[in-house]
């Protein structure tokens, strides 16, 4: 089998039985983003030379027969909002376009400390700001299964790096369904875990409550490897929980036994294709045939999740945000043709004695950070600054963010009634396949509804995790979502992992 | 529409943002879509219903008091657009 082919489990394996050298691995893929990436634009950034050496290091060690890390000799993409260290983390932004990182992100640090070969950094939208990709600053990132649509996002390249075979795990965060919903239209896997399993330390900050990083690979087994390596308490996070992370690879290929299934009654109504529905209902007779016992359950509050997500998460952006202030790092505008402008308007006002618009008229610094931050966020960022500002403003306050807060409690109680009844929650990731490249770019609402089949397990704050389950009559990937209580990513790993066990879906790989 | 050109333009400033009128349009009328959407959590009866902020609502996470390395100096200012080896330097506060 060749190289690319292969999983990230069968690659450490070849790695550790000396029958591949991580040079060799690691040109495969450099190979296949030279060959396809230009089409696919998923690397912001790759770095074959540093890639090389590392992995060169790596043989060497383990040659001397001195010990190596988890993921020795494995190449890894790293979506380009976590910070590592001496490296440019530009975040899809303009406002961090030259923004070169002082210190690694704890997951970076444990990828190193693992031994992996950081291969390149993925496109994403702008902040993380987005479920298409199509908000990066930079490129345009393509889904390899049909390259006039989107790989979704917002970790559209981390997916769509995976599916076109050019690294066989990489890194990705999830705010509203940023991992899972790419996952599920690229036909890749992706797991988000419980908020608190991993450490958010040196991940730029989009909604602090809402973000998780996890892993994007082909395999339920490729995401259990990625997980042991990157969960766990940090002290540098408070939010990290300090429990003991399971030993994932051990089990994942333990089936569970006498599996209780949730199917949500909210998640059949409206809005749902009947391609995905057909092959979610054909993905829950696979589990029913491993002998899982389905039954219905209700998420009452669910078709609220969008409307709380979409106050919730802004409001928290607007804040964690207004740290690009042209100050202390990233873009500021230019000096000399922001006093200029500010003296011309002054003069006018003064021609024309207007008293009123003198008093309001920005002093510099306030320019400075208003024109510098126009310059520096796009259009989506914007929006959602706006939007959260707006909701967090004196007067507005309780009736959309302290609101949209009540309703996160309903939400979860929701899950853990639901919870008491079955194991898992199955269903689909979005309502439709990968939608076409601009086709809602202009209808931010559209784009946001896009998210309601994943946003209520970042507001609960349990993991979920995504895989594919079929193609459309068009040949475009489906997903199946499984949500477990918090901190059982096993359970959904092993759950992941038996229907790959019993179907094919996992092993298809698009045309390039 | 639920939201007024006037409203965005005074958020716009409040988030230290400034848009053109372009921009103004655009957002006015995007805003005030999502904002009617928003509309649908009304229908809720939330009276006794504790706010949830956090996923994993634990609080009070203590350390030790020990002093340790912070960054260097040098290295953070050399990523400022603007500092002088010391500070960090920003157009005049104060009017003249």
């Amino acid at each position: 089998m060749s190289l690319i082919a292969s999983s990230a489990v069968e690659l450490v394996a070849r790695l550790a039985a000396g029958e591949i050298s991580s040079v060799e691995v690691t040109q495969a893929y450099l190979d296949q983003i030279k060959t396809h990436d230009g089409r696919v634009g998923a690397f912001l950034r790759d770095d074959s030379q540093q890639a090389l050496e590392q992995a060169e290091r790596i043989d060497q060690r383990r040659k001397q027969g001195e010990p190596v890390g988890k993921l020795a000799g494995l190449p890894v993409a790293v979506k380009d909002l976590l910070c590592s260290r001496g490296e440019l983390t530009t975040c899809a932004s303009k406002i961090l376009e030259n923004f070169v990182a002082p210190y690694d992100s704890t997951v970076v640090a444990r990828l190193k400390a693992a031994d992996a070969v950081l291969i390149g950094r993925t496109n994403l939208d702008e902040f993380a700001m987005g479920g298409s990709t199509e908000n990066s600053a930079f490129q345009k990132t393509c889904n390899p299964w049909d390259f006039e649509r989107t790989p979704g996002g917002s970790s559209g390249g981390a997916a769509a790096c995976v599916a076109a075979s050019m690294a066989p795990l990489s890194i990705g965060t999830d705010t509203g369904g940023s991992i899972r919903q790419p996952a599920g239209l690229c036909g890749v896997t992706g797991l988000k875990p419980t908020y608190g399993r991993v450490s958010r330390y040196g991940l730029v900050a989009f909604a602090s409550s809402l973000d998780q990083i996890g892993p994007l690979a082909h395999t339920a087994e490729d995401c259990a490897l990625a997980l042991e390596v990157i969960a766990g308490h940090d002290p540098l996070d408070s939010t990290s929980v300090n429990r003991p992370v399971h030993h994932y690879t051990a089990n994942v290929a333990q089936p569970l036994a006498g599996l209780r299934l949730g199917l949500v009654r909210e998640h059949f109504g409206e809005g749902l294709t009947s391609e995905v529905e057909a092959a979610v209902r054909e993905a829950v007779k696979v589990y029913e045939s491993l002998g899982a016992k389905v039954k219905e359950v209700s998420l009452p509050h669910s078709k609220y999740g969008v409307a709380a997500y979409y106050i919730i998460a802004p409001c928290e952006a607007s804040s964690n945000l207004a740290r690009y202030d042209g100050v202390h790092y990233g873009h500021r505008t230019d000096e000399k043709a922001l006093q200029a402008e500010l003296a011309e308007e002054r003069a006018k006002l003064e021609a024309a004695d207007d008293k009123e618009g003198l008093e309001k008229l920005d002093t510099p610094l306030v320019r400075m950070y208003r024109l510098s931050r126009a310059e520096g966020f796009g259009a989506e960022v914007k929006r959602r600054i706006i939007l959260g500002t707006y909701a967090l403003s004196a007067g507005y306050s309780d009736q959309y963010y302290v609101k949209a807060l009540k309703v996160r409690r309903l939400i979860r109680q929701d899950y853990d009634r639901a919870f008491q009844d079955v194991d898992m929650i199955v269903g689909p990731v979005t309502t439709a396949p990968a939608f076409k490249i601009g086709e809602k770019a202009d209808d931010p609402l559209s784009m946001y509804l896009v998210d309601l089949y994943t946003v209520s397990a970042n507001l609960a704050g349990i993991g979920g995790i995504s895989f594919p389950c079929g193609f459309s009559s068009s040949g475009l990937p489906i997903g199946l979502q499984l949500q477990a209580p918090p901190f059982e990513e096993e359970r959904l790993l092993r759950g992941a992992h038996m229907f790959q066990q019993a179907t094919g879906w996992h092993t298809k790989r698009p045309q390039l | 529409m639920s939201l007024s050109r006037e409203q965005v333009e005074k958020v716009s400033l409040l988030a230290r943002l400034r848009l053109s009128e372009a921009e103004l349009e655009r957002l006015t009328a995007q805003l005030s879509q999502v904002v009617d959407y928003m509309e649908l959590l009304g229908e809720l009866d939330t009276e006794n219903v504790e706010p949830m902020a956090h996923a994993v609502e634990i609080s009070n996470v203590f350390r030790a008091d020990e002093a340790r390395p912070s960054f260097d100096r040098a290295e953070m200012l050399a990523r400022a657009p603007h500092a002088d080896g010391e500070f960090y330097l920003v157009p005049a506060v104060l009017g003249e």
